[in-house]
C-alpha cells in the first residue's frame, strides 16, 4: 500500500502529482472465497477490513452491485454520535466513536472526522428534563455530555432564533462535544484501500442474485458474475436488506423507505457545530466546503427509489425558517434520496440468521453512517467466531418474538410512521 | 407529490392522506394457548414482505373524506397503479369498485 504522509504530499507535489497509483486492486473475483460479505458500503468494508486484521481471516471477497460508495455511504448527511440512551446502544454507539477517534490514523486515510459537537435543542423545559436524563445516563455509561442553558446554547449558535416570540423558544439544549461529523467518501475509500492491503477482493459491478442453501448451510452466492462458493456469508446491503435475505426465504423486521438531504450554496464558516431541532424533524451542519446539509423526516412511505418527493422537501424548510430563519434566502443546490432499513424498534441487526454461515448487518435505519467502524468490527467479530460480540449480542433476529425490543424513540412497530 | 386517487373524493393531493402501511397483512385470530410469544401474531405485528415493485398499502385520506383506501403504487417508481375502497382490489379496472355504483 503507497502511505500518505506530508512527505509524499510534498515528492509528488514537486514531481507533478504523477506517482500515485490505484488505492485498491480492480479485483476479478475467483471461483470460492472462506468468507463473502454482500455490499460495499461503510459497513461491508469495514467488516472485510477487521475480518483480515484482528481475526487474520483475508479469503475475502466484498461483492457490490455498483460502485464502492455508490450507496448510503455516499449519501448521508455524515452525523457521527453516541448520545443514546437505551439497552446495547450506549455501549455500542460509544465504541464505535472511539474507533472513530483514531480511525484516520488505523487506515492511514484521512476520513477528516470532525469533533464539532451535536448540540439537541430542547423547547420547554420539559424537554429540557428530558435532555438531563439522557445526558445522566450517557455519563454514567462513561459517554460526555452537557446540559446547557439558553446563554450556553446561544454562545454556541448565536445564529439560532433566540426571539421570546419565536415560533419554538429555545430553553437550552443537550450537547455531546465529542460528537461531530466525518467525510463519508474517505471512510468508504480508506477501509477499501486498507482491506485491499491486506488481501480482500474488492468486486464491483457484482450484484448477488440468489445465495445458495444447502440442508441449512451457506454454500456460496450466485451473482451477475457467476457462482462464488464460500463457507460463510454476511450481508450488509443497507436498504436491500429484505431484497437478499428473502432469497433465503427469511422475511425480516424491515421496510425500505426513503430519506432526503439538502445542501445549499457555500458560504462563509457561520456554523461549527451540528444542531438538531427539538420542536420537529430537522438538523444542520456546515460542510468544510461552505454549504450547509440538511435532512429531515423520512417521506413517510415504502421507497426504493432513491429520490424523494416535495412536501417533504418543503417540511425540511419550515423546519429550518422555525428553527434559524437567516438561512431563509440562501438557494439549495442539491437534494438527494437514499433508501433506509427501518426496523420496527428504530435499532439495527448484527446478528447469525436461522441458516448456518449466513449472517446479517442491517436495519440501520436513519442513523448507520455513525455506527460504521463498530458495526464492522462486531460483525466481523460474529462472523469469524460464530458468534456476536458482548457490543453485539442483543441486536438479534430473536428480539422481535421474545419482546428485548431496544426502542430508543419508544414509538412502537411503526417504521416512518411518527 | 403523489397524486392519490380517492375513491370518493377523485385525485387528491399526498399531504391530505395519511400512510397506514402495508395492507396485504391480515390480523391471526388470537390464539386461546396463552404463549408469551404466537409466533403468527409476532409475524403480523413485526414481519413484512417489503417488496420492491408492487406494494398495496392503506392510506387515509385524512384532512379530506376521512376514508380509508387500499392503493397500488410501485415502490421503484412511486407511481400509484390504482386504488378502491379497503377490501377492495385496486388493480381491478376503473369503475368496477366505485362506491357509488
Ligand atoms: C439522506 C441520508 C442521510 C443520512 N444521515 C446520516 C447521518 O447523519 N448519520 C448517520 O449515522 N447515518 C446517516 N444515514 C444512514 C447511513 O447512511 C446508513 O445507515 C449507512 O450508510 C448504511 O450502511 P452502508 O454504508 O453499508 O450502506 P450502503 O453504502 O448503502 O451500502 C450497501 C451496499 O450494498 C449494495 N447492494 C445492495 N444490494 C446488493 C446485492 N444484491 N448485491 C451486491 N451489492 C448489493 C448497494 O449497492 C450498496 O452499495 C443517512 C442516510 C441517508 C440516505
Ligand atoms: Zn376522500
Amino acid at each position: 500500500m503507497q502511505l500518505f504522509s506530508a512527505l509524499a504530499v510534498l515528492r509528488e507535489g514537486l514531481t507533478g502529482q504523477t506517482g500515485w497509483r490505484r488505492h485498491w486492486r480492480k479485483a476479478t473475483p475467483k471461483p470460492r472465497y472462506d468468507t463473502v460479505i454482500v455490499g460495499g458500503g461503510g459497513h461491508g468494508l469495514a467488516t472485510a477490513y477487521y475480518l483480515a486484521k484482528r481475526h487474520g481471516i483475508t479469503d475475502v471477497a466484498v461483492l457490490e452491485r455498483g460502485w464502492i460508495g455508490g450507496g448510503n455511504t455516499g449519501r448521508n448527511t455524515t452525523i457521527v454520535r453516541s448520545n443514546y440512551r437505551v439497552g446495547a446502544n450506549p455501549p455500542f454507539y460509544e465504541h464505535a466513536l472511539k474507533l472513530w477517534e483514531g480511525l484516520s490514523r488505523e487506515l492511514n486515510f484521512n476520513v477528516m472526522f470532525s469533533q464539532r459537537g451535536v448540540l439537541n435543542l430542547a423547547h420547554s423545559p420539559g424537554q429540557l428534563d428530558g435532555y438531563a436524563e439522557r445526558g445522566n445516563a450517557m455519563r454514567l455509561h462513561g459517554i460526555d455530555a452537557e446540559l446547557l442553558d439558553r446563554d450556553g446554547v446561544a454562545e454556541r449558535a448565536p445564529m439560532l432564533d433566540f426571539g421570546r416570540d419565536a415560533r419554538f423558544p429555545i430553553e437550552g439544549g443537550l450537547l455531546q462535544p465529542r460528537a461531530g461529523t466525518a467525510r463519508h467518501d474517505a471512510v468508504a475509500w480508506g477501509y477499501a484501500r486498507a482491506a485491499d492491503a491486506l488481501g480482500v477482493d474488492i468486486v464491483e459491478d457484482c450484484a448477488v442474485t440468489g445465495l445458495s442453501i444447502d440442508r441449512g448451510r451457506i454454500r456460496g452466492v450466485d451473482t451477475t458474475r457467476g457462482l462464488i462458493a464460500a463457507d460463510k456469508v454476511g450481508v450488509a446491503v443497507a436498504g436491500h436488506s429484505s431484497q437478499v435475505m428473502t432469497m433465503a426465504g427469511i422475511r425480516l423486521p424491515i421496510e425500505s423507505h426513503v430519506l432526503q438531504a439538502f445542501v445549499t450554496e457555500g458560504l462563509k464558516p457561520m456554523l461549527d457545530t451540528v444542531v438538531t431541532f427539538g420542536a420537529g424533524h430537522f438538523y444542520i451542519s456546515q460542510s468544510d466546503k461552505g454549504g450547509l446539509v440538511f435532512g429531515g423526516d423520512l417521506d413517510g412511505y415504502n421507497s426504493y427509489a432513491s429520490r424523494g418527493n416535495l412536501p417533504l422537501a418543503s417540511d425540511v424548510a419550515g423546519n429550518a425558517m422555525a428553527m434559524m430563519p437567516c438561512v431563509g434566502r440562501l438557494k439549495v443546490l442539491r437534494s438527494w434520496g437514499g433508501v433506509m432499513d427501518m426496523t420496527m424498534d428504530g435499532s439495527p441487526i448484527i446478528a447469525k440468521t436461522p441458516v448456518t454461515g449466513l449472517y446479517l448487518n442491517g436495519g440501520w435505519c436513519y442513523g448507520g453512517f455513525k455506527a460504521t467502524p463498530g458495526s464492522g468490527w462486531t460483525f466481523a467479530h460474529t462472523i469469524a467466531q460464530d458468534a456476536p460480540h458482548s457490543l453485539n449480542a442483543a441486536f438479534n433476529l430473536e428480539r422481535f418474538a421474545t419482546g428485548h425490543l431496544i426502542d430508543e424513540r419508544g414509538a412502537g412497530p411503526v417504521p416512518g410512521h411518527q | 407529490m403523489l397524486l392519490i386517487p380517492c375513491p370518493w373524493c377523485g385525485p387528491r393531493a399526498q399531504t391530505e392522506f395519511h400512510y397506514g402501511g402495508d395492507a396485504s397483512l391480515r390480523r391471526p385470530a388470537l390464539s386461546t394457548a396463552r404463549t408469551p410469544a404466537d409466533p403468527a401474531l409476532v409475524d403480523y405485528v413485526y414481519l413484512r414482505d417489503n417488496p420492491k415493485g408492487l406494494h398495496q398499502e392503506h392510506w387515509q385520506h385524512a384532512a379530506g373524506c376521512g376514508q380509508w383506501l387500499v392503493v397500488a403504487r410501485d415502490t421503484r417508481s412511486h407511481a400509484i397503479l390504482g386504488s378502491a375502497p379497503p377490501g377492495g382490489d385496486p388493480l381491478s379496472p376503473p369503475g368496477t369498485d366505485d362506491p357509488a355504483a
